[in-house]
């Protein structure tokens, strides 16, 4: 009898998950829930300036205050050669400021106390004393001729570009727009915005002199990367260096980078010899640590009369804040913007990208997406519709002829990457049905009627998730691969831990599924365990989609590993030779007699208790798995919107979702990621966005200012599926957790647009906000840029 | 976040409360529901010397309509008291409208009527609808009680008429002259968000005539919008389109929003426009009688 | 608490009020010395080592802190401990007896109701408060019962179904 796949909770069971067991009971365990003896509480100093030097920093009322253990200043961390450290794209951001203040938030001081009101207090106590120094809050002040230059600490800086890079064939490109019957521009913004989970960043270090061994509890989606670093910074053994990522409360590549406040408890605990807890506040959070986007773009389409691209030309400009200190491969400036257009068959295509130093928060973060890819795909969508708009072609039906054909890949995007698969008219077909697209007009000629204007926008998208490939993903030098380590017990149950981090995922319920459908090991015997590099093999962590691409891969891989001995274990015990063997789902049978034949649980035993001679004992493996190329998830979305003419407010009336992420492990847990990456792309495209006013004070710095929808607001998401297997991952599947975030934004936007096109608007910028789009409405103009912001009115 | 040091004082009655504002010397704040004031001493924004909670105070929170139909609402009453109530929902329709919409439904459960006005947010809600309904407020001193009409009450953003030893107990709302109709609404950007704009409408009506018009607004100026005098313009009219459309041109005009983030001057006092019409729309369609 | 031992800390200078209270926390009376600054949800987290209840926006916007108050939601970041004193607050601990979940706590997991579990215990406390109230809500009446809590992973839409489906549950029970 063969087992039942669903019943034992494998591969496309939508099993109910494990972690929640311990959530809906209050028992998580997050950072802050952690508390260790003696633990004294650290409370970090920010400067509430954008740019200025320091001139001085009295820190005696403060020392002075009970209670207070220790006040950390710049010069105290440079005289441990602990003010800088280096960030993933290549430079150096400061950890506690020395010289200069570079934006409002950057950390000054640091105080460790009793408790955290204390340290709270003493903050308060410290008097720095700025020299005001002008402000640069956007890409055009940054390369203004005489503008001042923010990084005067860097040997070789001039002015305050970080960098020039291109990508694509120019003089192709070119050629292509001089044939071109139209050419099709429009410049937009991809505002600032940030990632924050609602469990802000934190850190418990916990230095132990008599053994020199660290211990750091930590909010990190990459604790082994985080080993890497404190190893290489502070130069301690890596062997004694414990990073622990407890439950993450979000992440959303806001955990990726390693922040001033992590260093800092590490040092703090050093020097006092106790555990040092540092949590960060919303603001903290909102106003220093990687946000996300901030790009700028001119683009533009050749096209044919009759509807097809002949090429790309995009010109991004990127706004970096004081440090490029984003977290993507290293070699990508811009990260995976190039990824643009994969799903549309265009034969060439150029991008020149520039980025610039601003007096703005650090660190532009894979905030729900693989590195730039959300940029690379609003525009991409964007462009697309002002395309058909300006060919005057239907929407849909000018996406699908320039997509690429379901027999046609493997496939070269514009840019150079690889696909693989898709359905892609496919996808379309089933979104256009959902959504009624044939009736759309006649519901807009009855909203008319009721004085409502009515608009329909299409995403469609093939996104690169999962890096790497270890030849072209890299991280300071450290290969882009992920692993597993799988131990079958001798009662036939398992532990498995991998390189990943699970931040809401749902790893402890999946990756058991995956066990559970290479070995038929019920998913409830096999715990899931990740985050302690001392404990999980080395991998590089969970974002950008990549925990299924790579990490699940290797799960299936250390799977097959074990499977593979537990064949010979059956031969043994079954005393037959290892050829005459057959699987099924938990069973090795012999192939003459299916009756006769060993669970895995008993090869399992036997692996401890009767193993063949010869043969090592124990049934342990572990696997590092690098995947031959990215997955590449197809998603189809369409929205329908009403907007109130009088007051520019737009609710969306219907929102359907087509993924293609390939072999779904877990139904039910693949459609909460969809729906929270809609969501996502629904509070970018409405309310979410972080701006600046001209002396560099953030406007976003708490949840007053910076909006997440409610569940109010939120709309309702229909969703459907299609499966097109990835050819290269052993189980099939692909990224999923950003489609949504990627490839969301612009179906709002284009549906907004298409309903304002009557009045002559092309773009509005996000945030689409209802006075921004009532003054497109009222006025027959496009709305560019952030929302203004003045001071003392 | 957390707050610098206070003394905190929990008095058991109303002269207790006062005799504590007295000697804080203006150094003291009251707290009441605390949804504002414990964010904002989180934020350091304020630092009081001294609290005074006057949560333990009995008898503070209360709906009562008197016999002649006048409204009194206790200091301790809270936003969802009056959200929930079926005696609002029945006899004052611009209090009705207005409380599912003050800020969330987990600050509803705790915030107060009272305490909101007396933080005079600009973009408060509760005291453009005071203003509308013609309230006052009654407060208490070391000298005796004295009222407040609501239209003096707020001077400025957070700045109020009440002195430092005085303690705003109740608030009023005098019975309506005739049938009661109104409205509230306001635009925000999702719950929770500080409104962009915000109108009051109460009316008081003979059948389809009216007899008493108020409006004020929030969020449009640097204090709450006192609109009663263009309102006034509706006094033993009917509510035709084009006195709608009267009224409403003459409260946007008396709107003195600024431009920001959330939009233009022009675009605020569009939506006041807007929303005036909708509130005294929807009302000229109801039975009046 | 034993009270065989336990230290004292450097006594407080004479200028920091220290209040004793005793707050019924989860059905227990609780009594300990505090500092009237100290906020309820630093009382429930640090003092009496109930984690479950969250610190997540400090300004009262994401309702991670929400507890029951008397049997209200409150955001227990936006209360002084002080405030609690001679009253009753429920958390997420309190949800379930030692054998049975609540059936809210079912729903939210059959419904797939949370994902990073961060503003998970104050969800289901706005939520249970609404049923409290209400035993029969409509998809709408949840989602305006939930607008001040703040999710960042389901976008809502499990959390309505499993509040819903709660509240089916609850109904037949009390039939």
């Amino acid at each position: 009898m063969s087992l039942d796949e669903i019943k034992i909770g494998g591969m496309g069971a939508s099993r109910r998950r494990v972690e929640d067991n311990r959530f809906i009971r209050g028992k998580g365990n997050y950072v802050d829930d952690i508390v260790l003896p003696g633990m004294l509480h650290m409370e970090i100093l920010r400067s509430p300036v954008a740019h200025a030097r320091i001139k001085s920093i009295d820190t005696s009322k403060a020392w002075d205050m009970p209670g207070v253990r220790l006040v950390l200043t710049g010069e105290m961390m440079a005289a441990r050669n602990l003010a800088w450290m280096p960030t993933l794209s290549y430079d150096t951001a400061a950890v506690l400021a020395t010289d200069k203040v570079r934006f409002q938030g950057q950390e000054v001081c640091a105080v460790i106390a009793d408790d955290p009101y204390i340290a709270k207090d003493a903050c308060a106590a410290i008097v720095v004393d700025y020299e005001i120094l002008p402000v640069i809050v956007n890409p055009v002040q940054a390369a203004a001729p005489d503008a001042v230059q923010i990084r005067d600490d860097k040997e070789g800086q001039v002015g305050n570009k970080v960098f020039d890079w291109e990508i694509g064939d120019k003089s192709r490109t070119d050629k292509a727009f001089d044939d071109a019957d139209v050419v099709s521009k429009i410049e937009l913004h991809y505002p600032r915005t940030h990632p924050s989970p609602i469990e802000c960043c934190g850190s418990l270090a916990d230095y132990d002199r008599a053994t020199g061994k660290l211990t750091v509890y930590m909010t990190s989606q990459a604790p082994h990367i985080v080993r890497a670093a404190v190893a290489l910074v502070a130069e301690l053994p890596e062997q004694n260096i414990r990073i622990v990522s407890p439950d993450i409360g979000g992440g959303f590549g806001n955990k990726v980078p390693v922040y001033p406040g992590y260093v800092i408890s590490i040092l703090a605990s050093i020097l006092t010899e106790k555990p040092v807890k540092w949590i960060e506040d919303k603001t903290g959070n909102l106003i220093s640590t990687g946000f996300g986007r901030d790009v700028y773009l001119k683009g533009e389409l050749a096209l044919r009369k009759d509807g097809k691209i002949l090429g790309v030309r995009m010109n991004t400009v990127s706004d970096h804040g004081a440090f490029f200190a984003d977290a993507q491969p290293s070699k990508f400036k811009i990260g995976l913007m190039h990824s643009a257009f994969a799903c549309y068959d265009i034969p060439t295509a150029y991008m020149f990208s520039t980025g610039y130093y601003t007096n703005k928060a650090p660190g532009g973060v894979a905030y729900r997406c693989s590195f730039r890819v959300t940029e690379a795909m609003f525009f991409q969508e964007r462009m697309v519709q002002a395309a058909a708009d300006d060919l005057g072609m239907d929407q849909a039906e000018f996406r699908r002829i320039n997509f690429v054909k379901d027999d046609d890949f493997p496939h070269r995007t514009p840019f150079g990457f690889l696909t693989d698969s898709g359905q892609y008219g496919k996808c379309l077909d089933i979104g256009l049905e959902a959504i009624g697209y044939k009736n759309f007009e006649a519901e807009k000629a009855e909203a008319a009627k009721r004085g409502r204007l009515l608009g329909i926008g299409i995403s469609t998208m093939t996104e690169p998730l999962g890096a790497g490939n270890s030849r072209e993903y890299d991280i300071l030098g450290i290969k882009m691969f992920d692993s597993a380590e799988l131990r079958v017990h001798m009662t036939g149950k398992a532990i498995l831990r991998t390189g990943a981090k699970t931040q809401g995922q749902g790893h402890e319920t999946t990756w058991a599924q995956i066990v559970a459908h290479e070995l038929g090991i019920p998913a409830e015997d096999i715990l899931v365990e990740e985050g302690d590099t001392d404990t999980a093999p080395f991998g590089m962590g969970t974002y950008a989609s990549r925990s299924t691409p790579v990490a699940g891969a290797a799960v299936a891989m250390v799977a097959r590993k074990i499977r593979a001995k537990a064949r010979k274990i059956a031969a043994h015990l079954l005393e037959v030779s290892e050829e005459d063997i057959e699987w099924e789902l938990g069973r090795f049978y012999v192939r003459s007699n299916k009756d006769r034949g060993v669970t895995i649980q008993e090869c399992a035993m036997a692996a401890y208790s009767n193993m063949p001679d010869g043969m090592e004992p124990g049934l342990e493996n572990n696997a590092y798995y690098d995947p031959p190329n990215l997955t590449w998830p197809f998603a189809c979305y369409i929205a329908k919107v009403e907007i109130d003419p009088e007051t520019g407010v737009w609710d969306v009336l219907q929102f359907v979702a087509v993924d293609d992420c390939g072999v779904r492990i877990n139904p039910m847990i693949v459609e909460g990621q969809i729906m929270g990456g809609l969501t996502e792309a629904y509070a970018m495209a409405n309310m979410q966005y972080q701006t600046y006013d001209e002396d560099g004070n953030c406007i976003g710095a708490n949840y007053m200012d910076f909006l997440l929808p409610t569940a109010w607001e939120t709309p309702g998401f229909e969703l459907y599926e299609v499966v097109t297997p990835c050819p290269h991952h052993p189980i099939g599947a692909k990224g999923i957790g950003e489609c949504a975030t990627v490839g969301g934004p612009a179906a709002f936007v284009n549906a907004v647009m298409n309903a304002l096109k009557e009045k002559g608007v092309r773009n509005v910028d996000m945030p689409l906000m209802p006075n921004r789009v009532y003054e497109a409405l009222t006025t027959g103009k496009d709305v560019y840029g952030m929302p203004p912001v003045r001071n003392g009115e | 976040m957390y707050p610098s040091r206070f003394k905190y004082e929990a008095p058991k009655s109303i002269a207790e409360a006062i005799a504590l504002l007295d000697a804080g010397k203006g150094d003291s704040k009251v707290l009441a529901g605390g949804q504002s004031l414990v964010p904002m001493l989180k934020l350091r924004f304020a630092f009081p010397d001294q609290l005074v909670d006057i949560n333990n105070i009995p008898g503070l929170n209360y709906i009562t309509f008197d016999a002649d139909g006048t409204l009194r609402i206790g200091a301790l009453t809270r936003h969802e008291d009056l959200e929930f109530s079926a005696e609002i929902a029945k006899r004052q329709p611009t209090i009705a409208a207005a409380a599912p919409l003050v800020a969330d439904p987990i600050v509803r459960a705790r915030g107060t009527f009272v305490g909101s006005i007396c933080h005079a947010d600009p973009q408060g809600d509760w005291a453009a609808t005071m203003i509308a309904l013609g309230g006052h407020l009654v407060v208490q001193g070391p000298k005796g009680k004295r009222t407040i009409d609501m239209k003096d009450f707020v001077l400025g953003p957070y700045a109020t008429a009440l002195n430092y030893n005085e303690l705003a107990i109740e608030a009023v709302i005098p019975a309506p002259k005739g049938k009661a109709i109104g409205g509230y609404l306001k635009l925000e950007r999702r719950v929770g968000d500080f409104a962009t704009a915000s109108v009051a409408v109460s009316l008081d009506m003979d059948g389809t005539k009216v007899l008493r018009a108020g409006i004020a607004l929030a969020g449009v100026g640097g204090k709450t919008i006192d609109a009663n005098e263009e309102a006034s313009f509706l006094v033993g009219q009917t509510l035709t389109e084009a006195n709608i459309n009267k009224v409403a041109e003459l409260v946007a005009a008396k709107s003195e929003p600024r431009t920001d983030h959330r939009g233009s001057s022009d675009y605020k006092r569009q939506i006041v426009r807007t929303f005036v019409k909708r509130i005294l729309t929807a009302n000229s369609a109801q039975k009046v009688a | 608490m034993s009270s065989l031992f336990e230290e004292i800390a450097t006594p407080p200078s004479s200028d920091i009020p220290i209040r004793r209270v005793t707050i019924t926390v989860n059905g227990e009376p609780r009594t300990a010395d505090i500092e009237p600054r100290l906020l309820l949800a630093d009382l429930l987290r640090q003092g009496l080592k109930l984690t479950g209840t969250h610190k997540g926006c400090d300004t009262t916007n994401c309702g991670a802190c929400t507890v029951l108050f008397d049997g209200r939601p409150i955001k227990s970041c936006t209360m002084l401990a002080v405030q609690a004193d001679g009253h009753s607050v429920k958390t997420v601990e309190g949800l379930a007896s030692a054998s049975e979940l609540h059936p809210i706590q079912e729903g939210f997991k059959e419904k797939h109701g949370l994902q990073c579990g961060f503003c998970t215990p104050g969800m289901m406390l706005a939520a249970t408060a609404l049923l409290e109230k209400n035993l029969n809500p409509t998809e709408d009446e949840v989602r305006w019962a939930l607008s001040g809590n703040l999710c960042r992973c389901t976008g809502y839409q499990n959390i309505v179904k499993a509040v819903l489906w709660a509240a089916e549950k609850m109904r037949a029970e009390s039939n």
